[in-house]
């Protein structure tokens, strides 16, 4: 019996369509067990459908799927034994009090009545949510409201969670404990399958990424491997007048690098993997006496990643620069 | 000890691991107990949300008041005498208007991604369902409750005494289960919460009108009477009337429990299907 582990998620040509739309279009995943996975892309990329067949709410069209090793169209029933599903999709009850909520989710999964309470107070202990332990969820901020969903998502630990954009909306420090939570989750065995638009919280997360765009994966690799295909960073440039924009895009161009127009029509971004060349352009633009607003040297974002991978924007930032343009 | 940090609003990772840490899977409950967790949810939301119960019982208990004073005296002679006869029949009303609930509920539910959190979990899957209509089944015995008590205290007496009011308010509860499963169906099918309660309104509020609960369907004219003779509202007012009167219609209580029956076998199923797949 020394055969491997099954992999948490393997998922071969999954295919979703709603009407005419097709949400995903032929998807491979193999994600391994005990790290996380990130699922990264832009809103409408087909990421929260890719969940939800993961997680048994819809049949995929076409292709298939298994979490440990069970399918999850034939094995529906085991597979949700297995797994649990926090962020955007899975909600808490905004009418019941936190305490109820994780009580609930408790006896729902056979916790005897005591224990669903120790349970639950533990959680609301653990997550800094006890002082509103008894208040409407409703009235919670978003930083508790996330901290409980993440909570309900554990009552009784999941072998595979699926995160859904877990931090957008959120303040930083709130993102950060989030972060920490899912750090400590993998810690304690669990899978994470996260979905993200954030490169960032990719980065800082996930062992392994793929980048889907328009129901595809485009890409796949570590962290790593991933901004070195695409330009290890960018420089941002703000203008404090617009109408200089396309001579300082022409100056960047020559002492930098590949350089495009953001979303922004004072901004500009420059692929760059050297600091000093970035400082150089910098000093360009002032010698040409075009006046700066604000600069930065960063990792590219999921629009400059796109930007290197399908030679497009994600559609929302596109959809952006055509409004502003009209 | 664990609470120094989180008494400031953040998490303690240290104490997020030993919570992960701490549990072992527990046998999956029985399908009766998932049921009542998910009906102790309906009690807890009548308790935190008792609006909605209050704003079905608010209009029957002003048709009430209303009716019997503005039109008691010409349509049944007196007062009193119109109130013997609309009391049951507007606790048909009551407790029907409250199955509308149901459908808002579950459709409140589904906007918000709880029913997500809900199918995501190893449960019997129409348990979320079951438990949420045992949940409303009290709501039903407090809006009819509430109906009884007003009466009494305008000077309705019921023959049948006590218990005649209490067979006639469990016909009603029983009836309105069976036609909850319509408001779910509902619930499932429209887009917001609000279409569900404009949509089960348009629907129940005629219908109770075109009954036997105001008037005595005898003066009506030859179709609409045919009409109301077997419009099941009025079928379960005259098995409520019967029942408070302490004179058991036995007819009309059984078509009620058939149309009941009836009603819960067909959209019960279309209920749990459609949860199962939106």
């Amino acid at each position: 019996m020394t055969t491997d582990p099954p992999l948490a998620i393997q998922a071969t040509g999954l295919v979703k369509s709603f009407g005419k739309t097709r949400a995903v279009a032929g998807i491979d995943l193999a994600v391994p067990t005990g790290a996380i996975y990130g699922v990264l892309g832009p809103n409408g990329a087909g990421k929260t459908t890719v969940i939800r067949m993961l997680a048994t709410l819809i049949a995929p069209d076409a292709g298939s799927a298994r979490v440990l090793g069970h399918d999850v169209v034939t094995e529906g029933d085991t597979v949700r034994g297995l797994v649990s599903l926090t962020g955007q999709l899975a909600s808490v009850d905004e009418d019941l009090g936190g305490r109820e909520n994780l009580v609930l989710l408790g006896r729902l999964l056979g916790l005897r009545r005591s224990a669903a309470r120790a349970r639950a107070d533990e959680l609301l202990d653990a997550f800094g949510i006890a002082d509103a332990a008894t208040r409407l969820v409703k009235h919670y901020s978003g930083g508790m409201r996330r901290r409980l969903d993440v909570a309900a998502s554990i009552v009784v630990t999941p072998q595979v969670m699926f995160l859904d954009e877990p931090t957008t909306g959120l303040d930083p420090r709130s993102r950060n404990q989030v972060w920490e939570i899912a750090r400590a989750l993998v810690a304690g065995g669990t899978t994470i399958l996260l979905c993200t638009q954030y490169l960032e919280e990719a980065d800082q997360l996930a062992e392994g990424i793929a980048v889907i765009d328009r129901g595809h994966v485009i890409a796949e690799g570590t962290p790593g491997q991933l901004k070195a295909s695409v330009g290890s960073g960018a420089l941002r440039v703000r203008l404090l007048d617009d109408s200089r924009r396309p001579q300082a895009a022409r100056i960047l161009q020559d002492v930098v690098g590949t350089t495009t127009p953001a979303p922004d029509p004072a901004a500009l971004t420059t692929a760059c993997a050297d600091p000093e060349r970035a400082a150089f352009g910098v000093a360009e633009l002032a010698r040409a006496g075009i006046g700066i607003a604000e600069f930065s040297l960063g990792q590219p974002s999921l629009d400059e990643v796109f930007l290197a991978l399908t030679g497009h924007m994600t559609e929302e930032s596109a959809d952006t620069v055509e409004e502003q343009a009209s | 000890m664990t609470s120094t940090r989180a008494a400031r609003g953040t998490a303690d990772t240290a104490a997020v691991r030993r919570a992960i840490a701490s549990t072992a899977r527990p046998p999956r409950p029985g399908r009766l107990s998932m049921a009542l967790a998910f009906g102790w949810r309906g009690m807890l939301k009548i308790k935190h949300v008792p609006e909605q119960l209050i704003d079905v019982t608010v209009t029957p208990v002003m048709f009430v008041v209303l009716f019997t004073y503005l039109f008691g005296g010409a349509v049944a002679g007196s007062t009193q005498a119109y109130l013997q006869y609309i009391l049951p029949g507007i606790l048909v009303m009551s407790v029907l208007f409250t199955t509308v609930y149901s459908g808002v509920a579950l459709n409140t539910d589904l906007t918000r991604g709880v029913v997500d959190r809900f199918r995501s979990l190893p449960l019997w899957r129409p348990a979320p369902l079951v438990g949420a209509l045992l949940g409303d089944s009290v709501r039903y015995v407090l809006a009819g409750t509430v109906i009884i008590v007003v009466g009494v205290v305008l000077g309705y007496r019921p023959e049948g005494g006590a218990m005649g009011a209490v067979a006639a308010l469990a016909l009603v509860v029983v009836f309105s289960f069976g036609l909850s499963w319509v408001f779910t169906v509902l619930g499932l099918l429209l887009r917001s919460p609000n279409a569900v309660l404009n949509g089960g309104f348009l629907a129940i509020f005629p219908l109770t009108f075109l009954s036997n609960v105001f008037v005595d369907p005898a003066t009506l004219p030859g179709p609409l009477r045919a009409f109301v003779d077997v419009n099941p509202i009025s079928i379960l007012a005259t098995a409520s009337r019967s029942l408070m009167e302490g004179r058991p219609d036995v007819e009309a209580i059984l078509i009620s429990l058939v149309v009941a029956a009836a009603l819960a076998a067909i959209f019960a199923p279309i209920t749990t299907r459609l949860y199962r797949s939106r």
